[in-house]
């Protein structure tokens, strides 16, 4: 079966920064793949390359075997397809959270005003914010305005979704109720690509972790195999001071 | 929940907070007795304020008058109405132009640039002089020669500059995530726009754009240098009748009996919006 995501090579510079030399990537349908590395290595503007967010340099991204890097390629039909949720959570300051989730399914989905909120409902409700509904972002606690982030990404039933430290702006004590909806959609075969630094999380979803550093996929394997047992001098020089910070 | 009563203290607390809000208004309203009691004394203690009592503040030259500049002031409404309109769609336009990125827009974006250039560039009363005399004198088959349509596009076009450059501000003061979340839901260029950036930009414009509001409503009575009678116009003829300047009085409370209203409001109702849309305190 093809892979719901492809990526080979990909290249990306700012200016003379070059971020991402050389990365290659395959994510098979209901496979979580677990993106590590230091702050800086590249982790968000992989995940912005997967969504067209940034033009890649070199190198292909294929969505379900479909060139998505192809400068014939609509960017808005490709996103249409993958969801990315934001380590700020950019949820719409000035739309209740009901409005955030039904935006996309209404505008760009042409989904019916009732068919798309019924859904919007049944989604928060599922994930604990059904009394939230008609609150505006700013009267959310963090972890609830992240949930309602990732009920927005999921209310176009994208192929693929995309993490991106998702819990870096939370307090300690709300970690843990987004992590537990993530693991929730693992369950239930979402594919999906996650950048993090919680480690034991990645340990939890991970089919694979791949460990980002200098512009490449410097290792990658099992969670076990990389975050337990690391072959390469890099790797276990970033999981020692990941250590040493308390995080794993 | 139900079953709490406030403790002693708290009804102390409260009885406190209600104690202070009474002394606040008294001295409010004490200090405000004050002043304009002051500021009146000086006027009518100054020197010259018979003469000035006689000509400005003359109650049956004002009654007089009242009809003529009350007939003008309501053309001055309906070229505010108009206008004000015109202005937010105009301004609208040449904002949302202005953000259109890609080689293919270049010559749009150079234009909408020029045009508001331009127009903030030139003194209104110019402005309105060379479209209101200029325009008719080319005697143009099927083009409008009326004093009153020309002002009107010269106040729309030197304010739509004006609210476009506004309008500009509120769409860049819009942080680039919300954009890149809106993009990332598969929302076009266009709706991101519609549905995102713009609530936004707008919301946080409204003070500014306010502040156009009220200076077009005072400005369309500039239009009265094309012979047009608005209320200016109007009080100025009675004025010559009467030798009184009384009429101009009564056109200045007719403009400010709009505009303060309007402005409030708005004030109001962008309050509104704010509270219901942030949580805590502001
Ligand atoms: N839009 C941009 N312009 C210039 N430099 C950028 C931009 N986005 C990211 N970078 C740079 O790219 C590098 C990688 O950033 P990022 O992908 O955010 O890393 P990570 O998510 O792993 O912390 C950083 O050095 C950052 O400064
Ligand atoms: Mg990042």
């Amino acid at each position: 079966m093809t892979p719901v995501l492809e990526v080979e090579g990909v290249r990306k510079a700012f200016g003379s920064e070059v971020v991402l030399r050389s990365v290659d990537l395959t994510v098979p349908a209901h496979h979580v793949t677990v993106l590590i590395g230091a702050s800086g290595s590249g982790k968000s503007t992989l995940l912005r390359c997967v969504n067209l967010l940034e033009t890649v340099e070199d190198g292909v991204i294929r969505l379900d075997g479909e060139d998505v890097t192809d400068p014939r390629a609509d960017p808005d039909a490709v996103r249409r397809r993958i969801g990315i949720v934001f380590q700020a959570f950019n949820l719409f300051p000035h739309l209740s959270v009901l409005d955030n989730v039904t935006l996309a399914p209404r505008r760009v989905h042409g989904v019916a005003r009732r068919e798309a909120e019924d859904r919007a409902r049944e989604l928060l409700d599922r994930f604990g914010l059904a009394e939230r509904a008609g609150d505006y972002p700013d009267r959310l606690s963090g972890g609830q305005q992240q949930r309602a982030a990732i009920v927005r990404a999921l209310a176009t039933r994208p192929r693929l979704l995309l993490l991106d430290e998702i819990t870096s702006a939370l307090d300690p004590e709300l970690v843990g109720e987004v992590l537990a909806l993530v693991r929730e959609l693992k369950a239930e075969g979402m594919t999906m690509v996650i950048a993090t630094h919680e480690m034991g999380f990645a340990r939890q979803v991970a089919d694979e972790v791949c460990f980002l550093d200098g512009g490449t996929v410097v290792e990658r394997g099992s969670p076990e195999q990389v975050l337990s047992a690391p072959v390469e001098p890099r790797t276990r020089q970033f999981l020692r001071r990941i250590v040493d910070a308390g995080r794993l | 929940m139900t079953d709490w009563v406030p403790s002693a203290r708290q009804r102390e607390r409260e009885a406190y907070r209600r104690r202070q809000t009474r002394r606040s208004v008294g001295v409010a309203g004490a200090s405000t007795l004050v002043v304009a009691g002051v500021a009146v004394a000086v006027l009518v203690g100054s020197p010259g304020w018979p003469r000035v009592r006689g000509t400005f503040f003359s109650w049956a030259a004002a009654r007089d008058a009242f009809p003529a500049v009350l007939a003008g002031f309501w053309l001055n409404v309906r070229i505010f109405a108009v206008a004000a309109v015109l202005v937010l769609a105009v301004g609208l336009a040449v904002a949302v132009l202005r953000t259109l990125r890609g080689p293919v827009f270049f010559p749009v974006r150079l234009l909408a640039a020029a045009y508001t250039d331009l127009f903030r560039g030139l003194p209104l009363i110019l402005v309105i002089l060379l479209l209101g005399f200029g325009v008719p004198a080319l005697r143009l088959g099927g083009v409008p020669d009326g004093a009153v349509v020309w002002g009107t596009a010269a106040l729309v076009l030197t304010y739509g500059a004006y609210v476009a450059e506004v309008i500009r501000a509120g769409i860049e003061s819009v942080h680039p995530s919300q954009v890149a979340a809106a993009r990332s839901l598969g929302l076009s260029h266009g709706r991101s726009l519609r549905f995102v950036v713009l609530p936004q930009a707008l919301r946080r414009v409204v003070p500014p754009l306010l502040n156009d509001a009220a200076s077009l409503q005072k400005d369309s009575g500039l239009i009265s240098v094309l012979g047009v009678i608005d209320a200016v116009r109007a009080a100025q003829i009675e004025t010559s009748y009467s030798f009184n300047y009384t009429p101009y009085l009564v056109a200045a409370a007719l403009f400010l009996l709009l505009t303060i209203p309007m402005v409030r409001v708005t004030d109001w109702i962008s309050m509104r919006a704010l509270r219901r849309q942030s949580a805590g305190a502001r």
